[in-house]
């Protein structure tokens, strides 16, 4: 009956045991580090979107290939996978048999001394006058200093010791498991979004809110925390030394902000900086962007408001903080659209218009007018993306183009002596734009990474293990007496090292000086 | 002392140390080209050879202090004043001390006279890659960099770094030396027939001189290998994947995000334990093994040069336009860039 079987479970358990060996451990890992490398060379979607597709448009022949391999989602890809899942059954199946030998092992005496001690090829002996027993109870007394775990047994002591290396060992492999349960936890049931607020903006914690959002396999709509935050202002510093190598950097980001945990609750504020994301309830809120964002009314040709506030602009350059943005007043019939460049702090030349610092100095927006249709009922489109398809340049004529160039009549709320005018009438009548004010926006990524803590305290004990892994160094040791006819006792000390990076020479030297009861001279 | 002047005397102090050193490397290699005559088990105590020995010890003593003047003033001349590992300059710089110094902490516990010569001419080589090719201003550092946790993450890194090269350096060393052993035992079997007979004098004679008969066994040197990237591998550990993400975590909101540079360290950190691995699997001992640190170290130079060399202008141009294009506040291309 058995025996068709037996074929197969004799296969199944080759098979595990090529599995959990050693050296499948190592061609795995080697093999891990590889699968590794292509994700740092194509630009990963969940890392980089915006990288990864435009490398998608400049290699239309290379991305389907790439795709149906998965290198634009390495670490989620199948072959990537497949290879920490071997290595993760290969770990279980490794210690799971060495816990069982572990615990046998660790309540076991020392094991006897082999018959001939001075055929290890770490060992010693001399010749004493002193009587076996003497020089066995002398041994066993020396060890048990050194530690050592000691059975005194036919003449021989023998001892063992670092027990503990192999116990660190297990804890370290097992640790990783326990690390990667927590990063899982992390994937699949956490989230993390971004949004833009300007000052005097605010935010509530619900998807609709989000300007980009992703969340793992479990989380649903009723797992954002109900908290909402207003933004107060916004400070930075600027360095404006032209000496230092730095000069236009900006540091020292404060965002002071308003919040309540939910909804009813006591309104706290908080200073949001870098490297100090404010905690609520376990969500997370960190500060990682800023830019400007100019407030623009546009009229219609009527006269009528057709679009107004704050629009973000999203910085291009990081020491001037030239930046591009796009108004939509969809409300005007024909629809009206502006696109273009904001200069925080304008050269003042025009035929070479740019920004000469980060800082809002002397604000100038310089965009062009487009009337038409902006293609809003065509599905979803991105607030900062002008489809120009259906939309007519105004004024456009190559050599004398109409440009919108405005600087703001406040900003940030305080009067901008240095502009005259802050409106321009629009050609063919087809209305006017202001430029208001000018306020500052932060973006702050909101997220939930729940086994973090797991992960975290996964890692730290693997540390620990892998501390005592590698340092402890576990040995054996024999010490046997026999007395010859001559009267004499010759005593063979021998050692055995356990570990991989061991010597134990030196060791034998000092106990067999102790036996003596000389003490070693430090060795130059 | 004004700013400028610390930057002016650490820049100096590099100098001064590249010169020592020079001058280290010049008495060692007068050394060695008097003792690579001699037997091996014939090392003089006194004479020309111990005194220019002795000499090139000193000398390497003194440029580890210049090397520390030069690094103390780095971060004295930066504004507010900071650990020395803002750009890669400076990380060069650091980690280069940390060979240097563990050089001379384990000289005497290992015996690591006949390492002195690969060492201060290793070391010589960096400095003087690092002054020429990436010498940089002193510079604030971006806001996410100024936080407890990089002085931690880095510090930790640097000190890996620094053992794993000269832990690199043995395993080379351990190789070459290998090879040189079977030479000579084949030579030996040669010239004594299994048996016995043949001519056992002569056999003994094989050459025992030179610089590699200085070395010490295969043995030794890969058991000493072992030691330093036992040491290194855990420093390492802690440095990618503790300090780093708890770092990440409170900067970016992410512990770990699969950026080149986290990559790269954890390819490294897989290289290193497949090398532990390999130590004690049957047919990876020795060689293999050895090989298999060597990827360790090149998987580390990689991450440190190739990716601000190769993927650098790429990576830092991503964050820039990052969808919604926003610049970050603090980026990890700027981070990656600096280290
Ligand atoms: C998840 C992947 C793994 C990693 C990152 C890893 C890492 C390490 C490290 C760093 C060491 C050195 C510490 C020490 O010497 O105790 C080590 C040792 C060891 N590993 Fe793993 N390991 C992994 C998987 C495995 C697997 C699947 C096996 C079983 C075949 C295994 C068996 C061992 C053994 C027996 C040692 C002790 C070696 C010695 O005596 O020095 N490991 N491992």
């Amino acid at each position: 009956m058995a025996a068709p079987d037996l074929g197969f479970v004799e296969m199944m358990r080759w098979a595990w045991r090529q599995l959990t060996s050693m050296r499948t451990a190592l061609i795995l890992l080697l093999l891990l580090a590889l699968a590794a490398i292509p994700g740092s060379v194509v630009p990963q979607s969940d890392v980089d979107a915006m990288r990864a597709n435009n490398w998608k448009a400049d290699h239309p022949d290379l991305t389907p290939i790439y795709e149906k391999l998965g290198l634009f989602s390495v670490y989620d890809s199948v072959w990537f996978s497949a290879i920490y899942l071997l290595l993760v059954v290969s770990l279980v199946g490794c210690i799971l048999p060495r816990l069982r030998v572990y615990w046998r092992g660790f309540r076991a005496a020392p094991p006897k001394a082999p018959r001939n001690l001075t055929r290890l090829p770490d060992s010693d002996s001399y010749l004493t006058d002193a009587p076996t027993d003497e020089v066995l109870e002398r041994a066993a007394e020396v060890l048990r200093k050194r530690r050592f775990r000691v059975v005194v047994a036919d003449g021989a002591v023998s001892a063992e010791r670092g027990y503990l290396r192999e116990a660190g060992n297990l804890v370290f492999h097992g640790a990783l498991l326990v690390v990667l349960a927590g990063v899982a936890m992390g994937s699949l049931m956490g989230y993390q979004g971004g949004v833009i607020v300007w000052k005097d903006g605010s935010f509530s914690n619900n998807l609709t809110q989000y300007d980009d959002f992703k969340a793992g396999r479990f989380v649903g709509v009723e797992d954002l925390d109900p908290f909402r935050f207003t933004v107060d202002d916004f400070d930075v510093e600027w360095i404006d030394d032209p000496t230092n190598p730095r000069y236009g950097m900006a540091r020292k980001f404060v965002a002071g902000i308003r919040y309540t945990e939910k909804p009813g609750a006591e309104e706290k504020s908080y200073d949001l900086r870098v490297n100090h994301p404010l905690s609520v309830d376990g969500t997370d809120v960190f500060l990682i962007g800023h830019g400007y964002a100019p407030v623009i009314t546009v009229r219609d040709g009527e006269g009528e408001i057709v679009s107004s506030g704050p629009v973000p602009f999203l910085p291009e350059d990081q020491a001037t903080f030239t930046s591009f943005g796009v108004v939509k007043a969809s409300g005007a019939t024909p629809q009206i659209g502006l696109e273009g460049m904001l200069y925080p702090t304008y050269s003042g030349d025009p035929n070479n218009l740019g920004s000469v610092f980060g800082s809002l100095g002397n604000p100038l927006i310089s965009m062009q007018a487009y009337v038409g249709d902006l293609g809003l009922a065509s599905g979803s489109q991105s607030v900062y993306v002008l489809d120009k398809t259906n939309m007519k340049l105004l004024g456009g004529t190559t050599e004398n183009l109409f440009r919108v160039d405005l600087c703001p009549a406040k900003i940030d709320g305080e009067e901008n002596a240095r502009c005259e005018t802050s409106t321009v009438e629009l050609p063919d009548g087809a209305g006017s734009v202001t430029f208001e004010d000018i306020k500052p926006w932060v973006r702050v990524q909101i997220s939930q990474t729940p086994g973090k803590m797991v992960a975290l305290g996964g890692m730290i004990a693997a540390l620990a293990g892998l501390l005592a892994s590698l340092f402890i160094r576990p040995r054996r040791m024999w010490v046997r007496a026999r007395r010859e006819d001559d009267g004499s006792t010759v005593v063979e000390v021998a050692a055995l090292d356990r570990s991989s990076g061991g010597e134990v020479g030196e060791e034998i030297v000092e106990v067999v000086a102790a036996l003596k009861g000389e003490t070693v001279k430090e060795e130059l | 002392m004004t700013n400028e002047a610390w930057e002016t005397l650490s820049d100096q102090a590099a100098t001064v140390c590249g010169v020592v050193y020079f001058l280290a490397l010049l008495s060692y290699s007068a050394q060695w080209a008097s003792l690579r005559k001699l037997p091996a088990d014939e090392t003089p105590q006194s004479g020309q050879v111990a005194v220019w020995g002795r000499f090139g010890l000193l000398l390497t003593g003194l440029g580890c202090a210049v090397h520390l003047v030069s690094l103390v003033g780095r971060g004295m001349a930066a504004d507010p004043n900071r650990v020395p590992w803002g750009n890669m300059y400076e990380f060069v710089l650091s980690s280069s001390f940390v060979v240097v110094l563990a050089f001379l902490v384990f000289y005497r516990k290992y015996r690591l006279d006949w390492l002195s010569l690969w060492v201060v001419g290793l070391v010589w080589i960096t400095l003087m890659v690092a002054m020429i090719l990436l010498h940089d201003r002193v510079a604030p550092l971006a806001e996410s960099l100024s936080s407890p946790w990089l002085v931690i993450h880095v510090s930790a890194a640097v000190l890996a770094t620094g053992i794993f090269t000269l832990g690199g350096l043995v395993s080379i060393l351990f190789l070459i030396k290998e090879r040189q052993e079977k030479r000579i035992a084949v030579r030996e079997a040669e010239l004594v027939p299994v048996g016995g007979g043949g001519d056992v004098a002569a056999a003994q004679a094989v050459p025992r001189t030179g610089i590699l008969a200085r070395v010490p066994s295969s043995k030794s040197l890969d058991r000493l290998a072992y030691r330093l990237h036992a040491f290194a591998f855990p420093v390492w550990t802690f440095a990618v994947l503790i300090a780093g993400p708890i770092w990440a975590q409170v900067a970016w909101s992410r512990y770990w995000g699969w950026d080149a540079k986290e990559v790269w360290a954890f390819i490294t950190w897989v290289v290193y334990a497949a090398y532990l691995h390999a130590r004690v699997t049957a047919g990876w001992k020795g060689r293999n093994a050895a090989i298999v640190a060597l990827i360790g170290f090149v998987t580390l130079l990689f991450n440190f040069i190739g990716i601000n060399y190769f993927f650098g202008g790429g990576s830092k141009h991503s964050y820039a336009e990052d969808a919604p294009a926003v610049v970050q506040v603090i980026s990890a291309a700027e981070l990656t860039s600096q280290l």
